[in-house]
């Protein structure tokens, strides 16, 4: 199955392969026609409407900024509907290091988002530490505090990185069950399972 | 001039005689058709209002807006509709849970019963009754008790400040439109809103009321800004000081009546505004002029109304995308101090100009 | 200066005073120094009324502050620096507080207790400044435990107190612990931040609200504390240089720049006469982008959304300019010891003069859309009204410091690579309140165009980077040197020990002061001020937390 949105032809993508394996994996236990449908439906309303949180904490955020400006334009997408309050984002955009003091708002954040809720590990800061992953104040990537969906390298990341990175978690909201498996859960748990500590 | 009260009337006699219902059911089915196409036609007109916010203010930043959802980015507004029906509802700790959920659906009647005295086009309304821009100002002002129980029963400082920076606000414009209304009403000689649109047959009451309808066409622009919340006025849910304002804890569904509620309120503005100044559904007239005005007959009614309307809209986007935030003292200094003298003054300046028989 | 010199020679026979390098510092033990910082506060001719840091160094067999003055009334801008060292009570170093003498040092002595552990008698608000109330350790002295289980990451949230501590000495000499409420019992307390639209980044306001009215504001830092100066401690000097750019992202060249000076500086290189030109022109750049982005975020934060789309137009621009010669749009790392990475592009001189072209009437746009709007007047005339005398005992330097009336420009103050050579107009305004701190800075990008107008188009030829040796060694000594940054003065105190990592390295950023003024000069107005306020003060959070 050709997971591609509007604006990128499928063989431009760089990882395919993932993407495909994350949808056969998905289908596996194959699915109901009426069902399937509506999931097709809901999916396309999800992928194409993804509002982000207003969150930033350092340099990227700037770059996050550039990217709603007219030259970069997130509106185009339907990016644009920033909201401030998490209990109406679909998505947190991670731009810039997460610091100790910062994992508890961070945390808290991420869990009064509503679901379904995605994170973008946006930059090097939020995915390892970046440059001062050896400072005694850095959480080491965000990853070991909430469940990532997608990583955006970069030091900050270009915003047609960022736009390249949004795009991938729209596709990955297309191939993703709502009925039935909603397999957002099930990472979760599973998540918990290998982190007890953020429980 | 095409009257939709035949294809009512037409409906109604159907109903009657050809199908032989007794009257009771008769009434029942009218009113359950009307529910259901204003309902269609409020989803419908919110969507589309959202979209051409967000299109209108791209264009003022130099941007291009949605243009990737459908052709030209129609059906963004859809995708988003979508997405917020099946977005988690919250269930949050220590709230009052009756209000807390009563809140959004108070918002939403206040500006769903307000379309009930819109008169879309020639006959084309649900109910024309003596009061109806009496009942239409009543209405819309329950939309505040929604946004105060919203702001309270959340539990949350800044919905808490959000809400009562809104009712302040709200109780304070509501003088002024309810001012400007008034000085209308006396132009027409009626509160019903089949009189008043009728009474604009010769010319708009905003070209033939002289400076008086002026003035309170522009108080009614901004104290109709004001009421729906928008910027300059958007003080209740200032992005920057408040988050989200008085909605801030309020995810999927719920948040998405607060959200089409308030660009439904824009419309209703607009609306009430063409209506009280432009002649509602009223083809433009102009008196001695036979010619021209029996050719702008032929632009239907609804499409006079909903032209208008999306203008006036229009202007208030404007508004939004170009001024800063007003402070909340400014706010209401401005409504108290100067608005509210004017328009009292500009009352009686009507009054004088109707009892001399100086309307044109 | 030299008069008061020798006066306080007199005064305080048991201080030594040292000039090296047109340097002076001032010896003095504990016991005197509170009472030496109100004579040179107070002096008649030179009053040293602003306090541009405190540095505080830990020297292993012992710990200490070292005080940076300067006089406003000093047209050389000499600087003045007090060394203290602290005595040792029941195991914990101690200093005499100067809070009440320059309002500012309640903040660095904040700074100095978080990463030392040197307590402050007579401070009224010694809590830890940037990490939480439970960690372990201070992370700055050089036997620190980073170990972290120590400090773990951990998602819960961290203890809040509504208790401050303060020390006090009674007439005997014996110190003892009190606590004191931060806010009144019954304050209804809002917590704006970190995660808030308005905070540019992630600052945490607990604010005290009267109905719509602020009472009192306790600024919370360290959301983005990254532990850069110690860090850099563990870095050899050019591999230091990159975190300049990732602390106020917006003075990135700026800060580059006066790291690479100092440490050329330090060791002695000169460089190239087209070097310095580039950095400059790189330097007055960022300055329009910075300035570009301040007007566009602060219109956005009073609701005219669009003014911010106008102005990164012009910035879009000035990226792409940079992006030509550095290859990046932000976090550059251009400038580097000995001059610049690499040479300018082709189409530097063209592409700024392109820019030079739109810049007036975009500037005139923006003038006329917003600032000439009633309700911006309304908004901003006499808010946050920041007095010359504050400004300085706060040490609010840069575009904020001279709405104040104080001009404190380092580019004209202590003049550093070409910036003496070139013609440029020092803006500043007398009325001190946020619409003042706006128009300069509008003002400031004219003046910043017209510097690059001077040079544009005479850059000369010459290697753009001199030949440094490949592992650099600076000399034993320290150093310190204050340039000016898009948002104020920025200092650097460098110390070495012989060796290519630096001993010690503190930053003094100009954002730390404008966020600490905020509470003082935002008490009594509107919430709605409190966002104004900030917004024209324009710190940067990463900045302040370093």
């Amino acid at each position: 199955m050709e997971v591609t949105t509007k604006s990128m032809p499928y063989e431009a993508w760089q990882d395919n392969e993932y993407i495909e394996k994350l949808a056969e994996e998905l289908r596996a236990s194959g699915t109901n026609v009426i069902v399937g449908s509506l999931d097709k439906l809901i999916n396309w309303g999800r992928s194409n409407s993804i509002w982000p949180l207003t969150f930033a904490t350092s340099c990227c955020g700037i770059e996050f900024v550039s990217l709603g400006a007219a030259r970069f334009d997130m509106a185009r997408f339907g990016w644009e509907v920033a909201r401030s309050s998490p209990r109406q984002a679909d998505f947190m955009m991670v731009a810039g290091t997460i610091v100790n003091r910062m994992v508890p708002v961070f945390r808290r954040l991420y869990d009064q988002l509503a679901e379904p809720k995605y994170v973008i590990a946006c930059g090097s800061c939020a995915i390892s530490g970046g440059p001062f992953r050896k400072s005694y104040h850095v959480a080491k990537g965000i990853e070991d505090i909430v469940p990532v969906d997608v990583f955006v390298p970069g030091c900050p990341p270009r915003p047609e990185a960022m736009i390249y990175g949004i795009m991938q978690l729209s596709r990955k909201m297309k191939v993703e069950k709502f009925f039935g498996g909603v397999n957002r859960q099930e990472r979760r748990i599973k998540f918990y399972e290998e982190h007890p500590e953020c429980q | 001039m095409q009257d939709f009260s035949v294809i009512t009337d037409w409906i109604h006699t159907f109903l009657l005689s050809t199908l032989g219902c007794p009257s009771w059911l008769a009434v029942t089915i009218e009113c359950v058709l009307i529910g259901v196409g204003l309902l269609l036609v409020y989803a419908v007109l919110a969507l589309f209002y959202i979209l051409y916010e967000r299109k209108v203010c791209a264009y003022f930043q130099c941007r291009l807006g949605p243009n990737r959802v459908g052709p030209w980015g129609l059906l963004q507004s859809v995708a988003d509709m979508f997405k917020i029906l099946i977005k988690e509802l919250i269930h949050l700790k220590n709230i009052d849970r009756f209000l807390f959920a009563l809140a959004p659906y108070l918002v939403i009647i206040a500006s769903m019963l307000a379309f009930a005295v819109l008169p879309w086009a020639n006959g084309l309304q649900v109910i024309d009754f003596n009061i109806g821009i009496f009942f239409l100002l009543a209405v819309s002002s329950i939309g505040v008790l929604g946004i105060l129980l919203a702001g309270w029963s959340s539990n949350n400082k800044f919905t808490l400040i959000g809400a009562l920076r809104s009712g302040s606000q709200m109780v304070s414009y509501e003088l002024s439109t309810g001012l400007s209304v008034l000085t209308m009403v006396c132009l027409a000689g009626s509160m019903s809103v089949g009189d008043i649109v009728a009474s604009q047959e010769r010319l708009w009451f905003l070209f033939s009321g002289h400076l008086p309808a002026i003035i309170a066409f522009i108080i009614f622009l901004i104290a109709g800004t004001a009421e729906t919340n928008r910027g300059p006025f958007d003080l209740p849910e200032a992005e920057s000081e408040l988050t989200a304002g008085y909605h801030t804890e309020y995810s999927g569904i719920h948040f998405g009546f607060f959200y089409l509620a308030e660009y439904l309120n824009l419309f209703i503005v607009s609306g009430v505004a063409s209506l009280m100044f432009l002649g509602g559904w009223m083809p433009f007239h102009i008196p001695g002029w036979e010619g021209f005005n029996h050719v702008m007959d032929y632009i239907p009614g609804l499409v006079w109304f909903l032209l208008k309307c999306f203008t006036l809209s229009f202007v208030i986007i404007w508004f939004k995308w170009t001024f800063p935030r007003i402070r909340i003292d400014q706010m209401l200094k401005l409504e108290w101090k100067y608005l509210l003298p004017i328009n009292l003054f500009n009352l009686v300046l009507m009054a004088i100009i109707i009892v001399n028989g100086w309307v044109i | 200066m030299a008069n008061m010199l020798e006066k306080i020679a007199k005064e305080f026979p048991m201080a030594t005073v040292e000039t090296a390098d047109a340097k002076t510092t001032i010896t003095i033990d504990d016991s005197h120094w509170h009472a030496l910082a109100r004579r040179l506060r107070d002096d008649a001719e030179t009053p040293q009324d602003y306090l541009v840091t405190i540095v505080g160094v830990d020297w292993k067999d012992s710990m200490g502050c070292l005080y940076e003055l300067m006089s406003s009334a000093d047209p050389k801008g000499n600087i003045l620096q007090v060394k203290v060292v602290a005595k040792d009570v029941d195991g914990r170093p101690m200093l005499h507080s100067v809070a009440d003498i320059w309002d500012i040092a309640v903040y660095y002595e904040r700074e100095v207790y978080d990463f030392f552990g040197i307590v402050f008698i007579g401070n009224p608000d010694m809590r830890r400044l940037f990490l939480s109330i439970d960690w372990k350790g201070y992370p700055l002295r050089k036997d620190y435990d980073d170990d972290p289980i120590l400090n773990p990451v951990s998602t819960e949230s961290e203890r809040q107190s509504d208790f401050t501590d303060m020390w006090v000495e009674d007439k005997d000499g014996n110190v003892s612990k009190t606590q004191r409420r931060i806010f009144a019992e019954n304050d209804f307390v809002v917590n704006i931040g970190p995660q808030h639209p308005a905070t540019h980044g992630v600052l945490r306001f607990r604010t005290a609200v009267n109905g719509e009215e602020i009472k009192k504001i306790d600024v919370y830092m360290g959301y983005i504390h990254r532990g850069i100066e110690k860090l850099c401690e563990n870095l050899t000097y050019p591999q230091t240089l990159h975190f300049m750019d990732r602390m106020d992202y917006f003075s990135a060249h700026n800060y580059h720049h006066a790291l690479c000076m100092l440490y050329e500086k330090a060791a002695g290189i000169e460089i190239s006469r087209r070097a310095q030109v580039i950095r400059v022109m790189m330097d007055e750049l960022s300055r329009i982008a910075s300035h570009m982005l301040f007007i566009g975020t602060y219109c956005m934060d009073l609701g005219a959304t669009t003014m911010l789309f106008y102005t990164l137009r012009v910035r879009e621009q000035i990226l792409d300019i940079m992006e030509k010669t550095c290859g990046a749009r932000m976090t550059f790392n251009y400038e580097c010891i000995g001059g610049v990475m690499q040479d300018l592009a082709p189409d530097f001189v063209q592409d700024v003069h392109a820019l030079l072209d739109v810049l007036p009437a975009n500037i005139k746009e923006y003038n006329k859309l917003f600032v000439g709007n009633v309700i911006t007047q309304n908004r901003l005339r006499n808010v946050g009204i920041l007095t010359n005398e504050d400004a300085k005992s706060w040490g609010i330097t840069g575009p904020s410091g001279r709405a104040s009336g104080w001009a404190c420009d380092m580019r004209k103050w202590l003049p550093y690579s070409i910036y003496s050579e070139l013609d440029f107009e020092e803006v500043t305004a007398t009325e001190g309140d946020s619409l003042a701190r706006f128009n300069v800075r509008m003002r400031e990008m004219e003046e910043s165009a017209k510097i690059l107008s001077q040079l544009v188009d005479n850059i000369p030829e010459g290697e753009y980077c001199v030949k440094v040796p490949k592992v650099l060694k600076l000399p034993k000594g320290s150093w310190f040197q204050v340039t000016e940054g898009c948002r104020g003065a920025f200092g650097l105190y460098l110390e070495s020990d012989g060796t290519t990592k630096p001993y010690r390295l503190k930053i003094a950023p100009p954002c730390l002061n404008l966020a600490a003024v905020v509470d003082h000069i935002t008490v009594g107005q509107k919430i709605a001020d409190l966002i104004t306020i900030g917004g024209s003060l324009d710190y940067i959070v990463p900045d302040m937390d370093r």
